[in-house]
């Protein structure tokens, strides 16, 4: 059974999507732009960065376009200038959270956070950046985890979970304690559970996750190869 | 015992001043160059994977920042335990000449040629490259020509200009490309030309700078320099030769990985410009200069054609090795046509284009030393990493420091041959900044400390009180 079919209003357009689609979907599917940065399509929807918040008519509150269903009649608004603000700011939090230095970063010009920090004129941070000492973990013989440049998206955590079913990644601690680990806190080169395969490492938005080896701007990731994986594996399972 | 401070200095890479220290009949008795920033890059490079640090120590200078790419790279090689492709040895070496030639041409025309074409004592406010432009174009043009070929090769082989990110642990990033090598080919030889006519020019203002030529670090010391097999001019490889006041070799031959056996590091509690010294000699008699006036003592000859006839004019200055290092503008300026004759060269090889560019290893040594030449001398790049790659431990010897002890000393004898009394007039400052021009320091490197450039000179009593100031 096709779920039905339901028209809304986004930023001042009609546009129609099946009932089980999120406000995200369908206003890329209508070539609406709206921010994101822990979504990644292929993977579920974490909804922890909050770039995609968007106004609702009638809501007072704004609401993550990741996870908001559509609704017959909703009138969703993607861009205003409190929402311009509020992801900027979001943006600048991030990176006054960890050490993110694009000049010498092995990401730059290839980094997600990078590219929001110029969609959002970001030339300066407004708050104070808190300079955590964190270390690098060099131990797996492929790949680096520099939580220095981690957002924690958790976009790694994910694609190990969801796609290659293995869950070598996990968050501990709370709040701005948080930390990906592998294997319940153990170095990556002794995760047992880790197969190698790199998905965390293409998937990741910035430089946390990378190939080792990889010197100043030299990232490549290839974030768009999800949906391919996905589909391929539904036909095997068909 | 009386002080005079010159703070900030000027027209030099970082900031800087001055002590002169006066005996109670007036006379200078000490000079200290004072270097009073900080930037902490041993230390904060720590932890960080190894691959990173030809971008990292890049970091410490927006002029040299190919210059520490290659000491970077060196030393990461040998960790990597790797020969790298031949061809990339060679795109190197082209990214380190072009890079000699646009620091050379901005030393010699931006910074010192105000002194020697307006004069030490023309009036502050247009002695400097804008005034010089009013009144020679031309030779304005020239120098920013000179530079802007330089940058251009670093840009054609390395993206950009500044900070490019084409050196890597193993090799460099991408291969050259054909059109590449055609449009510098093209240029170089107007750019040979170029440097012939500024060379032969300022070989015949030699003369009215006799005085200059005298007291502007002008003592015996040693020199320290890279040299190879051939005894030619050596930038990105070789090995380290030390050489007396004589031109003898008192140590030849020198393994960069054995560096810490002839050199010493020496701290003084009043500067963060650490003072390296010839370590069998002591400290502070094991003061020797570093630079291009170094290494055109202590090659056998530049091996290319025409810095060799220029060599052996400059040769005719002394018996033995230049010892005023006043003479370092020339031999910068022999430098800068040898690095575009070797360019030259270097882009006629055969293999030059060739495609494998990088060679691909994980970590198996756990130590590695990258010596090069840059602009202002050796420059020693020397890591310790940990089985994972991560840097436990980092030192870097920058030309400035190398040249710490011979600039205090220079100082003192201009300031002894030019400080009739004990007060302070704007000639005497200059004269004692360009002595350190000669210099050519660039102390944002070699303190690894950031900062613009500017200058004051203090004189204090023998009871430590401020007797005169004067601040630019």
């Amino acid at each position: 059974m096709t779920a039905p079919i339901l028209t809304l209003t986004i930023d001042g357009r009609q546009v129609s999507g099946l009932a089980s689609e999120t406000v995200l979907q369908v206003a890329r599917e209508n070539g609406i732009a709206i921010p994101t940065l822990c979504f990644l399509e292929g993977l579920s929807a974490a909804a922890s960065c909050r770039l995609c918040m968007v106004e609702l008519e009638g809501s007072p509150r704004l609401h993550p376009a990741c996870i908001t269903p559509i609704q017959e009649g909703l009138v969703v608004t993607t861009q205003s200038e409190r929402l311009f603000n509020y992801r900027r700011a979001i943006v600048q939090l991030l990176f006054s959270e960890r050490n993110h230095v694009c000049a010498v970063c092995i990401a730059n010009g290839h980094c997600e956070l990078q590219e929001l920090a110029k969609e959002f004129d970001i030339d300066h941070i407004a708050f104070p950046c808190r300079h955590p000492a964190l270390e690098v973990d060099a131990s797996h013989n492929r790949f680096v985890l520099d939580h220095n440049r981690c957002v924690l998206c958790t976009r790694c955590v994910r694609v190990c979970d969801e796609i290659e079913g293995a869950h070598t990644w996990d968050v501990k601690n709370r709040g701005i304690h948080s930390q990906i680990v592998a294997d319940l806190d153990t170095p990556w080169g002794a995760a047992a559970t880790c197969t190698g395969c790199g998905k965390c490492v293409h998937v990741c938005p910035t430089g946390a996750l990378a190939e080792k080896g990889k010197s100043m701007a030299e990232v490549r990731q290839k974030r768009p190869f999800l949906p391919y994986l996905v589909a391929n594996r539904a036909e095997e399972r068909k | 015992m009386q002080q005079i401070t010159i703070e900030p200095v000027s027209r030099i890479e970082g900031h800087a001043s001055i002590r002169l220290f006066l005996d109670e009949d007036g006379r200078v008795q000490d000079a200290r160059f004072q270097v009073n920033q900080f930037r902490g890059f041993e230390q904060f490079m720590v932890g960080r994977p190894f691959f990173e640090m030809p971008a990292l120590t890049a970091r410490t200078c927006g002029i040299c920042p190919v210059s520490h790419e290659l000491a970077s790279a060196k030393a990461c090689d040998q960790l990597l335990a790797v020969t790298i492709p031949a061809v990339a040895a060679k795109l190197r070496r082209l990214l380190n000449l072009a890079q000699l030639i646009q620091s050379h041409a901005l030393s010699f025309f931006y910074l010192t040629a105000p002194d020697l074409l307006l004069g030490m004592d023309h009036p502050p406010e247009t002695r400097n490259f804008f005034g010089l432009a009013a009144i020679d174009p031309q030779f304005a043009r020239d120098g920013i020509r000179l530079r802007q070929f330089g940058q251009q090769v670093i840009e054609r082989l390395a993206g950009r200009r500044v900070h490019p990110s084409w050196v890597a642990p193993g090799g460099v990033n991408s291969p050259l490309s054909a059109p590449a090598r055609e449009a510098m080919l093209a240029e170089l030889p107007e750019i040979i030309s170029l440097i012939q006519a500024h060379l032969n020019r300022f070989k015949q203002t030699l003369d009215r700078h006799q005085e200059h030529i005298r007291v502007f670090a002008h003592f015996p010391s040693l020199f320290l320099g890279l040299t190879n097999e051939a005894g030619t001019l050596e930038h990105y490889d070789g090995r380290l030769r030390f050489i007396n006041a004589d031109g003898a070799p008192v140590a030849d031959d020198l393994d960069p990985g054995a560096y810490q056996q002839a050199i010493g590091e020496a701290v003084e509690p009043w500067t963060y410009l650490k003072s390296t010294y010839y370590l069998p000699h002591g400290y502070p008699q094991g003061m020797y200069r570093v630079g291009p006036l170094a290494r055109l003592n202590l090659a056998d000859r530049c091996g290319t054609e025409l810095a060799d006839q220029h060599l052996a004019l400059f040769r005719a200055l002394a018996s033995g090795p230049a010892l005023s290092t006043f003479h370092a503008h020339y031999a910068r300026l022999i430098e800068t046509l040898y690095a575009a004759e070797q360019i030259e060269r270097l882009l006629a090889e055969p293999d030059i284009l060739d495609q494998r560019v990088r060679a691909v290893a994980g970590v198996n040594n756990l130590e590695g030393v990258g010596i090069a030449e840059a602009p202002r001398g050796t420059l020693i790049h020397h890591y310790k990493v940990n089985e994972d790659g991560l840097i436990e431990w980092v030192n870097l010897i920058i030309a400035t420091g190398h040249n710490n002890l011979a600039m205090q000393r220079g100082i003192l004898q201009a300031a002894q041959h030019f400080l009739d009394n004990a007060t302070l007039h704007e000639g005497l400052l200059n004269r004692i900044e360009a002595v350190i021009r000669t210099f050519d320091p660039c102390l944002a490197c070699s303190t690894h400390a950031v900062g613009a450039m500017p200058l004051t000179i203090e004189l204090i009593g023998p009871d430590g009180s401020l007797i005169d100031r004067i601040r630019r």
